[in-house]
């Protein structure tokens, strides 16, 4: 490792050609920069993702002792969860969360929540129409563009195998 | 170290300048907020102050108050007025230098507004040394400041929103530092040492190509290689030539690439490198990572540690190179490169 580095660093700074140079450089700040391990990250990410999960089956199974059906159920679950997320965002326990589950508490409904609760926060200073209104989905517009936009065009392909008698 | 000089001018090699009647360091201040207080420099700060919005509504009034607070704080300690000022030169984080343009503004003191990103504390010093030496001015404060939320909030993201951050990403430093400079010696304490800015380098912008905003260190070293090198090479010196080679905000990962491009050219400064970024913090304790960043960071360890360190002339001669990061939000978006800059400040006790 130590010689590698080495070799590295003269690659640098002796180098005339900026593009190699640009490249050698890349490629030995990769090397020297600490990384989180993958493994202990995805580990942290299953445990508190699949938690999260749990409490949304809970949810769903109190709900339907309640007599909703699946679907109602399952909607309530969402906006539960969603809610708690809002709370736990505003009351800063949701930050130490994500800190330590990374993409577990990012890919279930409560990374969107956060994702939309942070600006509606952090803006909220700069007026109701120009903070709150035109910020709030500065992380999450992505995902709903694109969200609808991908479901319009699987919905559009659905439509075609559909006449051509595919499904 | 004046072999290089030409006669007459000050002008020393490529980029740097020598003084003849080096500016006098009279006075510093130094704001930092309640995190960089609970740090290993905590008990040299000024002021700490808890609340990191000041009592104000917003990050951005918070950090204008943090420069004001400096500012009073500076003109005190020196006993002065600001009408003694005859200029300020400045500048912070936030897009058109608003923390600085509201901060000052009621100390009413002719301002020239600069912006170099984490580098400024050096800009600021170069061209308020240059304004006190060339006569231009009597006395000058030399300010800038930074906010951890306001950071987050124009460069990165909302202070809420829930993520990790890399090891090699910094934290902000929420703080105010400055200095006064001016032409005659008027320190407080006769059995301190008198401190002197000796001469200046001022850098180029440097981009070696990396687009890792997150990774500040790696983007800055260059710079800060470029500019010690220059300087090193201007002045015909050592790198032993300094007690100190201090670096503004590099942390862990940019210092150790500073050291082993240096070392490529056969400058070993592995025994005097010092880094702002790495001392402020408890980088275990605090969790802030590849170390502290920003504006104020270097800047308040220079108008404290720094300075008392020469005050009691513990250390005789310094090289104080804050660096900068010149991204923005739209050049990132835009897939560009993170450029960076480095100014380097000779600072002597004599």
């Amino acid at each position: 490792m130590e010689e590698k580095k080495k070799v590295s660093a003269s690659g640098i700074v002796g180098q005339k050609d900026k593009q190699v140079r640009n490249e050698n450089y890349k490629e030995y700040v990769k090397q020297i920069t600490p990384k989180y391990s993958l493994g202990k990250n995805m580990a942290k990410a299953f445990l508190v993702g699949g938690v999260i999960c749990v409490i949304g089956q809970g949810f769903i199974n109190y709900y339907m002792s309640l007599g909703a059906d699946m679907e109602l159920a399952k909607a309530y679950n969402t906006v539960t969860l969603v809610l708690l997320t809002i709370v736990c965002t505003g009351i800063g326990v949701y930050q130490k969360l994500a800190k330590f589950g990374g993409a577990g508490t990012l890919v279930p409904i409560t990374g969107f929540a956060n994702s939309v609760a942070a600006p509606a926060i952090e803006y909220k200073k700069e007026g109701q129409v120009f903070g709150i209104g035109c910020k709030i989905f500065t992380i999450a517009g992505p995902v709903i563009l694109y969200g609808i936009f991908s479901t319009w065009v699987l919905g559009l392909i659905y439509y075609i195998l559909k006449l051509l008698k595919v499904v | 170290m004046s072999e290089n000089v030409t006669n007459q001018s000050k002008m020393v090699g490529k980029q740097s300048i020598a003084y003849k009647n080096p500016p006098f360091i009279i006075s510093s201040a130094s704001i930092a907020g309640k995190k960089e207080g609970e740090g290993p420099l905590g008990n040299l700060f000024d002021v700490i102050q808890e609340d990191p919005l000041l009592g104000k509504k917003t990050w951005e009034e918070a950090e204008s108050e943090l420069m004001k607070q400096a500012a009073e704080k500076v003109l005190q300690k020196a006993g002065l007025k600001n009408t003694d000022i005859r200029y300020l030169v400045g500048g912070d984080l936030l897009g058109q230098l608003i923390a600085t343009s509201f901060g000052i503004a009621n100390l009413e003191i002719p301002l020239i507004g600069i912006y170099g990103a984490c580098s400024t504390m050096g800009e600021a010093i170069s061209v308020g040394s240059m304004l006190v030496e060339g006569g231009y001015a009597g006395k000058i404060i030399a300010i800038t400041s930074s906010h951890f939320a306001g950071a987050e909030k124009q460069f990165r993201f909302p202070l809420d929103y829930g993520n990790q951050r890399p090891y090699s990403a910094s934290w902000t430093v929420t703080g105010s530092g400055c200095v006064i400079l001016a032409d005659q010696d008027q320190k407080s304490n006769p059995s301190d040492a008198s401190i002197v800015i000796k001469g200046i380098t001022i850098g180029k912008i440097v981009d070696y190509g990396l687009k890792d905003s997150m990774n500040m260190g790696a983007c800055m070293a260059p710079a800060a290689y470029e500019t010690i090198k220059q300087n090193l090479e201007d002045f015909g010196i050592q790198p032993s030539y300094y007690d100190k080679i201090i670096t503004g905000d590099l942390g862990y990962v940019g210092s150790n690439i500073l050291k082993d491009l240096l070392k490529e050219k056969n400058y070993d400064i592995t025994s005097n490198h010092m880094d702002c970024g790495i001392e402020i913090f408890d980088q275990e304790k605090q969790d802030t990572h590849a170390g502290g960043s920003g504006c104020g960071c270097s800047a308040i360890v220079f108008s404290s540690y720094v300075l008392n360190q020469l005050k009691a002339r513990i250390w005789k001669r310094v090289l104080f190179i804050p660096t900068g990061a010149l991204l923005s939000q739209v050049s990132f978006n835009e897939g560009k490169s993170v450029p960076g800059i480095a100014h380097a400040v000779i600072v002597e006790g004599v």
